[in-house]
Order: C-alpha cells, then structure tokens, then sequence
C-alpha cells in the first residue's frame, strides 16, 4: 500500500472544503459529498492517469464522469486540490456568475468538468460513450464513473447496463456508492434496489466490493483491483459501500443532511472533528 | 413563375441515408447509432462500409442520446437516428442535460417526422418536435424539403460544430432542388419573386407552396415563396425582405401551428414589422392513421390549404 497520511491530509481538508462551501451559500449536499470523500481523493491522486491541463476531448489519459452530480462539492474541492483551477474558487460555489454551479457543467468552462449532470441516471450512458470513442481512437486508457445508489431507479441506467454487459465495454468502471440513502429515506424503503451486485453481474458485468468506502486503504485497493480486471471482456461495476455524511459525527447514518446545510454553529461543531490539514481555501 | 421540375420521387429519409454514405468515405470522425431502426433511416451502406463506425444501441433511446455525448467527447461526431417521435420527446431531458447544456457536438436525426408517417398513427407521429428542439438554447433545427437537400444538409451539419436537429421523413415526396445545391445552414432560400404576398414553407411543404404559387398566378396573384430548411437560427433578414415587399405571409409546416416555423416567423414580424399572417399547420392536435396524402388533405397541408391561406391573408392587407 501507498503511504497514506498524505492523502488522508487531503480527505480531512476536502470535508473540510464540503462544509465550508455549503455552509457559505446555506444550501448543497453535504451527505454524499463527505461519503464519497475518500474515493475522489484516491481515484484523483492515485489511480487515474491524469495529463498536465486539461482539454475536452482527454485523449491519452483517463477519463471521470460523475452521475449523481448533486455530490459537486467533493467534485469541485478535489479537482481544485489536483490544480484544475484555483482552490479559492471554491468560495463561489452556487453564488451568481460562478462556474460552480449548483450541479456540475460544462457550460461555465470550468477545467474539469466534461458533461453536466444534475438530472439523475445520465452519466453512465455518457462513460459509455467516452469508452467507445477511446477504442475507436486506440486510446487504452480508462473511464470512471460514479453513480448514486438511488440514482439506479433511473430506467436509463438499466438501458446503459445492459449496452456496456452486452457490447463488452471493458476498458469502463462503474462505481455505485451504496450509501442505502436518498432523499426521501432508505432506498430499500423508497424503492428496494435489493442485491446491486447480483443485478450488474446477470447483465454481463465484472462486479467487485469495497466493503467499506470510507476506508481509504480499502478504496484504493478496490480501484486498483478494479484496474486490473479491465480489458478482459467485461465492464467492471464496483458496489463501494460509504456512510453517507461520513466525517462528521451528526450527519452520519441518517438522511437529513443529503441536501441540507449546517448552521454556524453546526458548522464549527463539524470542522472540529476535521482539522486543518493542508490550509483552508 | 420559375418553374421547378420534380426530378423524381424520393423520401427525404434516403437523402439522409446517401449523405451518411458520402460522410462514411470522406469523414472518418462521424459515427452513427441507431435505436433498432437502421432500414427507416437507410444507413445500411454506412454500416456495411464503415462496421466500426455504427453503434447499434436497440430500443434504449435515452442511452443512445448519453453514448452520444460520450462519444463528441473522444471528438467523434455523432449521428443519432430514430423515429422524430422518440428522437425527441421521448429523450427531452437527455438531449436537454447531456447534449445541449453541455454542448456536445451530436447530430439527432429524426426520420418519419409529421403526420406523413401514416398508417401507423399518432403514436409514431410528431408534430411539435420542431418546438421542443428550438426551445433548447444552442440547439440548431434543419427540416430540408426534399432528397437533394436531405443529403446536402447532412453533410453540412458534419461540419458545423454544436448540436442539431435535423427532420425528414418517410414518403417520397418531389425532388425539385438542383444536386449540387450547396447548403448554408441558416441561410432561406428565395424559390420564387413574386409582389403579391410571401409564402414561406419548410420541408414536405415547400413543393406544396411552389404548386400553389403556380395555381395563384394562373389567378393573376404573384406569389414570392422562400424555403426555410433552417428554423433555428432563422434568415431574419430574408423573410423581412420579402414581407416589406409583399405585405403579407402564408406560413406552411407539418407540424403544429404552436412551437413551429409559423410562430418563429411570427416573433420576427412583431419585433420589426407587423404584418398580417396565415398559419398552414396542424391546430394543436394529434394525428391518426391514414395515407400521408389522406392525413395532408384531413388537416390541412397541401397546395389547395395553402392557396386558400393567401386568398384569406391578401384581404387582410
């Protein structure tokens, strides 16, 4: 394994960043966004092969898309943190004439970002996409995605599963965080999702499990994992199991902070459980 | 009266199938996809020549417009294809997020848009897809009249850069537009001077408004007809031209009266010169089953609609 206090540094100070860019605007995902942490931070810092800058068409490296974008704060926190563009940018999250917007666009030009999504269950159709063009064009390298858990009631999805297992879309990872919350409650009261593994598996996929997406040593043993099993036929679904609201002690196991941001008192209470690591925005 | 010659019979769909053939041998960025659909939209010969190239995506319209995306994203240029019905309504909010607010370059193709799909009934028709694509900031919307201009549309369309919507159909219809016509995306074209009043059509109905201008004159009524195969950006400039002269306009669409070519031209006329106006078009309502002569005469959209439109507007000058 990596040694990881460095990049444990970046998780604490990216929490960090979630809180203070929902709090700043009063409004956001907090939940997912911390439950996703670990995983952005990894796949960013030591499992994509990234090029210097960054330009739309990202040949020759690989390649993220994020479904579920109302999670754009760990999104923003950590492309700003690999230097995509300025970290005090973050400031201007969800506030007029920003290019962070509420859910990620490519509207705005912000370096980074390569599809919106916002409006769930697009962003695997699009991997897909991005994975089919890097075959046509010779590119052997990858494409990552992140999808939400509810977000698979989206029938798309299911259109999209069935394409990459049946079409043998082997150089794509799908990662389902399985955080078994959604807005309105747990997704197995809403709508079950029941078995996820099982259910990509019958559809022809390459399924793996973090079993705790919080751990970052599991996360990048997973991904890396996941890496090694691509090329071979099959997509590769990873189910990684998060606490959604992971890192801050009241927002942990309860859905009541998917969309909703903390007050300053609540705020305070929160970065006292993630110091200051690598300095705040 | 310039006289235009029907150089023969074909659909507008075939048109799209030639140009996606030429664009297999000339431009190795542009792939195709096809929700189950590949013999209504006549690309087989891109398939045969170019395998790699074509995407079979089955019936699982929402993917194909995301995969799209995807794939502008390698820098392909991507040429979706299915019925207008499900290119478009079926997968607004696909095309909406992944396409249009994200500005990726993917060419929708719509085939068996109108009513002159027929038989198969208003399931399968549409006629407010011209409406839902120009309501998408971005978005351009192309509805050619006949074979020649298909084709010539769908080549253009490859080299201009952001997505489009461009609308054809199943019947064969006149071809009337020279071959070799090069076509200018947002550019009308001027088929006919004429003092009297301005007949402005798209698609199925342009050859429609060249025979009614042909009728009218035998009445002593000088017709002016332009063909808008481009809605969105629309030739303002054109259209003004005409209606300062003429001082009235026929508008004549397949598609509904609400959201299309007619109301387009309507928002030009009342910001810079009010003029009176006749809708050619469906009343907001549905289709049905029929021939597509049948369902062209039963709302409405044939010559005979259109001569009766300028007898109508005339009086209103």
């Amino acid at each position: 394994m990596p040694d990881t206090q460095e990049l444990q540094n970046l998780v604490t100070q990216v929490r960090r960043d979630i809180l203070r860019m929902v709090h700043n605007v009063n409004s956001g995902h907090p939940g997912g966004s911390l439950g996703c942490t670990e995983f952005f931070v990894a796949l960013y810092n030591e499992i994509m092969e990234l090029k210097d800058g960054f330009d739309m068409d990202g040949n020759g490296e690989d390649l993220f898309f994020l479904s579920n974008g109302h999670i754009s704060p760990v999104f923003y926190s950590v492309l700003a943190r690999k230097g995509y563009f300025p970290v005090e940018e973050l400031n201007t999250f969800r506030l007029i004439n920003s290019r962070l917007q509420g859910h990620p666009t490519t509207h705005e030009g912000l370096p980074g970002v390569r599809i919106a999504s916002g409006s769930l269950g697009q962003g695997m159709s699009v991997a897909i996409g991005a994975a089919l063009a890097k075959k046509l064009n010779g590119d052997d390298h990858l494409v990552f995605s992140l999808h939400g858990d509810g977000e698979l009631q989206e029938g798309q999805n299911w259109e999209a599963i069935m394409y990459a297992g049946g079409n043998k879309v082997d150089n794509l990872i799908a990662t389902v965080d399985r955080n078994g919350q959604q807005i309105d409650g747990a997704t197995e009261e809403v709508l079950p999702l029941g078995d996820v593994s099982e259910k990509f598996r019958v559809f022809g996929w390459d399924v793996l499990e973090i079993k705790d997406g919080n751990d970052l040593e599991q996360v990048i043993a997973g991904l890396k994992e996941a890496k090694s099993r691509t090329g071979k036929g099959k997509p590769i679904c990873i189910v990684m199991t998060t606490v959604m609201g992971n890192g801050v002690d009241f927002m942990m196991h309860t859905h009541a902070w998917h969309g909703k941001a903390p007050n300053d008192e609540q705020l305070e209470n929160a970065l006292g459980q993630n110091p200051e690591t690598l300095g705040d925005y | 009266m310039t006289k235009y010659t029907d150089q023969g019979k074909q659909d507008t769909r075939s048109g799209f199938g030639a140009g996606m053939t030429e664009l297999g041998r000339t431009n190795p960025n542009v792939v195709s996809l096809c929700a189950d659909l590949v013999g209504s939209l006549k690309i087989q010969t891109f398939i045969d020549e170019n395998p790699e190239r074509f995407f079979q995506i089955g019936i699982a319209e929402a993917n194909m417009m995301g995969i799209a995306a995807g794939l502008t994203i390698g820098g392909k240029i991507p040429f979706t294809g299915t019925f207008a019905n499900f290119s478009t309504g079926r997968v607004y909010d696909q095309i909406r997020q992944s396409i249009a607010y994200s500005d990726k370059n993917v060419k929708i193709c719509a085939s068996h848009a109108g009513i002159t799909l027929g038989e198969d009934g208003a399931t399968h028709q549409i006629l407010e897809d011209i409406g839902l694509m120009k309501m998408l900031p971005g978005m351009t919307v192309i509805n050619p009249c006949d074979f020649n201009q298909t084709k010539a549309a769908t080549l253009a369309i490859a080299e201009h850069h952001g997505p489009v919507y461009l609308r054809f159909g199943r019947p064969k219809v006149a071809n009337f537009t020279p071959v070799d016509q090069k076509f200018e995306i947002g550019k009308a074209l001027l088929l006919n001077e004429g003092t009297d009043v301005t007949i402005i059509a798209t698609g199925h109905l342009v050859w429609q408004s060249l025979i009614a201008a042909e009728n009218l004159e035998e009445k002593g009524i000088s017709a002016e007809v332009i063909n808008i195969h481009t809605i969105k950006p629309l030739d303002d400039e054109a259209i003004l031209a005409s209606v300062k002269k003429t001082g009235c306009v026929v508008t004549a669409e397949e598609h509904n009266f609400l959201g299309g070519l007619g109301e387009s031209v309507s928002r030009v006329l009342a910001s810079h010169h009010p003029t009176p106006q006749e809708f050619v078009a469906t009343q907001d309502t549905f289709g049905e089953s029929g021939t597509p002569d049948q369902l062209m005469d039963k709302y409405g959209l044939n010559n005979k609609a259109i001569e009766s439109a300028v007898l109508k507007v005339l009086k209103r000058k």
